[in-house]
């Protein structure tokens, strides 16, 4: 199976979403509602996605976007999975059921942006430690020991 | 150490003790000075230049400081490389473990002052004189090994001039500023010009 083909079954399986996947030069992206995501991801591994490389978050202010970056070794394609969540309730489902790579990765998100994994087997704060509050990658985080930049530098 | 301490707070006392304790200091100077054991605290790039000194192109053997992985075993700690607010309860356990006398270098910027994380840093703590005594500040991003074995000699200078009397410190004959040496924030001028 190559990208094209990869496409046209994409397209079969999501109907709604093919408007939003692109496929150039051996990466795909394709965006997903939240609520769709697990079944989403379970159906681009059956697909040949075997291996998660990289999941992060963005802060978009009133959302958070999650990024999942896939990788199909038997058709050298990479595919970017996106996701928004809502900033109020930033919630989503665990993948580590179907990627168990995305243990730590989920528990980064998870420490550094504040975002929920449902069914995640052991959700504890992965770099920051412990007793740390908040969480400091949100465009809004606020800790007094941070010294800002000033002006003139 | 505590015989020594207790022996130079004693021979203050005794009439003639002062010819006696001058020497003494000579000798636990000379002898605690020659032989630094060196505990790498090596957290980030830093490290690699402490390990640069410390083969066979710098040697740093040949003056006598031995690096050594276990801080029980070691008098002077050399911190080379970002310290984090996480990695930060490890260091001050790292130093508590160290048998006194013991010293502190500063390695590198991020030791010093957070060097490029000062500014908006949340995870980075702004110089590790918040947690340990440092005696010798060496700057650089990270500093060469000339540098750093410059640091050591200096060092050598400071504990050499240590006494062992508790009223008779003398004067530490160093370039190098000391860790009681006012720093942070005092050299800033009013209007937030540094000076």
């Amino acid at each position: 199976m190559n990208a094209e083909e990869l496409k046209d079954r994409l397209c079969a399986q999501y109907p709604d979403l093919c408007e939003s996947l692109s496929i150039e030069s051996g990466r795909a992206t394709l965006v997903v509602a939240a609520q769709d995501l697990h079944a989403c991801a379970a159906d681009l591994k059956d697909m040949g996605f075997d291996f998660l490389e990289m999941l992060t978050a963005l802060d978009w202010g009133d959302e958070f976007e999650l990024v999942y970056l896939l990788r199909s070794h038997e058709m050298a394609v990479s595919m970017f999975a996106k996701c928004r969540v809502l900033r109020d309730a930033p919630r989503v489902a665990s993948l580590v059921d179907v990627w168990p790579a995305a243990n730590w990765h989920e528990r980064e998100v998870f420490d550094l942006f504040g975002i929920s994994f449902d069914g995640h087997p052991d959700l504890r704060r992965l770099l920051l430690p412990e007793d740390w509050s908040g969480h400091p990658l949100r465009k809004d985080y606020e800790d007094e020991r941070i010294v800002r930049r000033p002006d003139y530098i | 150490m505590a015989i020594i301490d207790d022996l130079g707070a004693s021979l203050e006392k005794l009439p003639g003790g002062g010819v006696a304790l001058t020497t003494l200091d000579g000798f636990m100077g000379w002898s605690r000075s020659m032989s630094e054991w060196t505990y790498p605290l090596g957290t980030a790039c830093c490290a690699m230049e402490y390990i640069a000194s410390s083969f066979s192109r710098f040697d740093f053997d040949r003056h006598g400081s031995i690096p050594r992985s276990d801080p029980r075993h070691c008098d002077v700690m050399v911190v080379a490389g970002t310290i984090t607010r996480k990695m930060a309860p490890v260091l001050k356990r790292l130093y508590e473990q160290m048998p006194d006398p013991k010293w502190v270098i500063a390695m590198g910027n991020c030791t010093v002052s957070g060097g490029i994380f000062y500014y908006d840093s949340y995870s980075v703590v702004r110089g590790i004189d918040e947690i340990v005594p440092v005696d010798i500040y060496l700057a650089g991003c990270p500093p060469r090994p000339e540098a750093f074995q410059d640091a050591v000699l200096q060092l050598r200078a400071k504990i050499k001039a240590h006494s062992i009397a508790p009223s008779n410190e003398r004067p530490v004959r160093s370039t190098l500023p000391n860790a009681d040496t006012p720093r942070k924030g005092e050299g800033i001028a009013e209007g937030g010009e540094r000076s």
